[in-house]
């Protein structure tokens, strides 16, 4: 592989408090050396004008396989993250069989191996067949290397499992990652709960629906000292839980979704299935909530969930719909806008793409350190971009956002030294 | 009658522009004036010997059904016949949707035999909303979920207009099961435009959330949970169907309890005007949220509701149809 020279670009990287208009050298897929002299053979890509930041890391994403590969395969998915900078993608264990034991692992890591273009680590199930009845083999599964345990997609239910399971998961050091929603309280929700579920007479789910769940594992968390990663946050009522559970000391973390920090409820009016997700898109007040979690560090994370689906998963009645936002190629492009108005510092949105993520990870990603694994994006803050879902890499056309307009764009991602996507 | 064409306040003509009723939502005032001067003259065929005219010779409707229904569907069938059209009545259970076909699919196979008009009721709040764009018969909602009943609310205007002089600055009391109800929505919708008052009553866990939004994405109705306060002055009572499942689902304790705190019973009534008129959008469950003696007193127009839903829905085949012949 030649040497590559990233050059001229404005160069961050918040797990060094890095930001510099200054060269980056690619040398046998690492990250040789930033300034200084560079050599005068190599491969060079003009960033003069671009952001160059470490690749992104999304801890929630989908890639269906083994099981739905109408939706999504591991192939595809991971083209669609490069698309969107993401050179670290962790898969959920909501497959078909369910990812909860050694085989299941194992035939994803290969299928990965052979097939994505990024870096995909799986996460193994807490419970047996995402049943929420018996614990799922975690510790043979953390000894293949997946990076976290969730049902996602299912509450774990019962508060004893989830105490056993939190118990369980200590020796291997790894979270619990919780899709946190009481499912007699969101029962046959479909949407968020308020006047907009009125108005389309749609059977609405509460914010205590999830704060009910993120309240009791916290509580399951401080009890046995088990790191608790919480999913896909979406109310501010969660928000101030998880707050105040950080300052006790509690090990919680927790992720918001690009959807979650820029839409509201109001995208479903007309029916909108592309706008239908779990949890459901909420109000102003949850998104401002969401944004100030990410301001003060209450929010560790932004991960996608995304969630691909096929057309007739969508194409359908609003209650027969699938739930789900195709989100890996629309992520930064919608998360600029945040930074565009004001609401959020670049480097900070850069840092909870990246470092903060490595951190909750516990590997060495994430950071443009010479030395570290040359994983990295480039970003044009300014380019202007029609969304056209047809042309996502992404099997999942499924977004709200086809057809609009984002400022800034992913131009090109790097992987371990390769470009495995250039705009 | 003289086409399609009716004279708003304004003076202006105002021609009928909905290729599919999903609701009365977007409809204008002058659009239901024009659907209630319809309604006259399919009121007037109704009154002749021979009930039945040629408009819709010719057409073939589809009654659709995905949910249980004796009024509607047979109210629906026999305006459709009244105007000559041909009609096929299609329940879910006989047709391909058990076998697992999409909604759309189903409706561009009825459009394929010959629909030119399809009524749709579906248990699904705004199914008619996602198939709309993929059908190019006319659709007609026979209701959809929580969401709309829009023939229900017009007959239920056109039964108000016919008792009273002006429904503008009317005071209508809704009264029972206002979140499960689609008849509740489309006349909370309907009623609004024409400028009668709505009040809802019913105890808190059957009403809708988010009522007093402030960024009005809704019209403005009172809400109460005290049924002397709704029913104080009113000019209107419509009383709604209380399901049975609600009981089994936590809302309520009982049927005992929900009609001492919610039945219009004749002790209630005696609160409205004088002149009050009962109504429902039926099936009642009598002695639940209807006391048998007002349900047949001299007060309840219910029966003459079902009467006025036939003109109603003959004047929307009519208008959707296209058809200047009468």
């Amino acid at each position: 592989m030649n040497d590559l020279i990233i050059k001229g670009g404005r160069v961050i990287d918040p797990s060094q408090n890095l930001d510099d208009i200054t060269d980056v050298l690619i040398s046998a897929g690492r990250v040789e050396s930033i300034g200084g002299n560079m050599p005068s053979e190599a491969e060079v890509i003009d960033a003069r004008g671009k952001v160059v930041c470490p690749g992104f890391i999304d801890l929630h994403c989908h890639l269906r396989q083994p099981g739905y590969e109408q939706k999504e395969t591991i192939a595809t998915g991971a083209r669609a993250a490069a698309r969107g900078g993401f050179t670290t993608v962790c898969c959920m264990p909501n497959t078909s069989p369910a990812m909860d034991n050694l085989a299941i692992v194992e035939y994803v890591k290969t299928i990965a191996e052979k097939e994505a273009v990024v870096r995909v680590l799986p996460v193994g199930c807490i419970t047996r067949g995402r049943n929420g009845g018996e614990l799922a083999d975690m510790q043979e599964v953390a000894g293949a290397g997946v990076v976290g345990f969730s049902d996602d997609g299912s509450y774990v239910n019962d508060p004893r499992l989830m105490r056993r399971a939190m118990e369980y998961s200590l020796p291997t050091g790894l979270p619990i990652i919780q899709h946190c929603e009481d499912p007699s309280l969101s029962a046959d929700g479909v949407m968020n709960d308020g006047i907009i579920a009125t108005r389309l007479g749609l059977c609405g789910v509460p914010n205590a629906a999830e704060e009910v769940a993120v309240a009791r594992d916290i509580i399951l968390a401080e009890l046995t000292g088990a790191r608790l990663h919480i999913a896909h946050v979406s109310t501010a009522g969660s928000v101030e839980l998880i707050r105040q559970a950080k300052k006790r000391g509690v090990k919680v973390t927790c992720e918001a979704t690009p959807h979650h920090l820029t839409m509201t409820e109001e995208r479903v009016l007309g029916y909108n299935t592309n706008a239908k997700v779990n949890p459901p898109l909420r109000t102003r007040n949850d998104v401002d909530a969401l944004i100030e979690g990410l301001k003060d560090g209450t929010i560790d994370i932004i991960a996608t969930d995304h969630a691909p689906h096929t057309l007739n998963d969508k194409l359908c009645e609003f209650g027969n719909a699938a739930s789900g936002i195709s989100g890996l190629e629309t992520a930064l492009g919608s998360l600029l806008a945040l930074v565009h108005s004001g609401k959020l510092e670049l480097s900070l949105l850069i840092a909870k793409l990246t470092a903060e993520p490595a951190k909750i990870l516990g590997k060495p990603f994430g950071m443009l350190a010479v030395g570290a694994a040359a994983d990295i994006t480039i970003i044009d803050m300014d380019a202007e971009w029609v969304v056209y879902a047809g042309k996502f890499a992404s099997m999942g056309k499924n977004t709200p956002l086809d057809g609009e307009k984002l400022k800034g764009m992913v131009i090109a991602t790097i992987f371990g030294g390769k470009i495995v996507y250039q705009e | 009658m003289s086409g399609k064409e009716t004279v708003s306040q304004a003076g202006e003509s105002v021609a009928w522009r909905h290729h599919h009723v999903l609701d009365v939502d977007d409809f204008s005032t002058a659009e239901i004036e024009l659907v209630m001067q319809t309604a006259d003259a399919m009121k007037d065929v109704l009154s002749r010997p021979i009930r039945k005219v040629p408009a819709l010779r010719g057409k073939t409707v589809f009654t659709v059904f995905y949910e249980a229904s004796t009024r509607t569907r047979g109210s629906f069938e026999a305006a459709a016949k009244n105007l000559s059209a041909d009609v096929v009545n299609i329940t879910a259970q006989s047709s391909s949707v058990t076998k697992g076909e999409s909604l759309i699919d189903t409706l561009n196979t009825l459009e394929a035999i010959g629909a030119d008009i399809i009524v749709m009721r579906h248990p699904l709040s705004g199914a008619h909303y996602c198939a709309a764009p993929y059908v190019k018969a006319n659709l007609l909602n026979a209701g959809d979920g929580w969401h709309a009943h829009p023939t229900q609310a017009l007959l239920d205007l056109y039964t108000m207009r016919r008792h009273k002089m002006s429904v503008n600055g009317l005071k209508v009391a809704i009264v029972g099961d206002i979140k499960h109800s689609r008849v509740a929505h489309s006349n909370i919708w309907c009623l609004s435009k024409m400028g009668a008052k709505v009040t809802l009553c019913a105890p808190p866990t059957l009403l809708p959330a988010g009522m007093d939004d402030p960024q009005g994405r809704f019209p403005d109705v009172n809400v109460t949970t005290d049924i002397n306060a709704a029913l104080q002055d009113a000019d209107v009572v419509m009383c709604l169907r209380l399901q049975k499942e609600r009981m089994q689902s936590g809302l309520l304790p009982g049927l005992r309890e929900f009609t001492s705190g919610y039945q219009l019973n004749k002790e209630r009534l005696a609160l409205a005007k004088p002149d009050a008129i009962v109504m429902h959008p039926g099936p009642v469950n009598e002695d639940v949220e209807l006391a048998g003696d007002v349900l047949h007193g001299p007060r309840s127009m219910v029966n003459e509701q079902v009467a006025n839903g036939v003109a109603v829905r003959m004047a929307l085949l009519y208008l959707l149809s296209g058809s200047k012949e009468l």
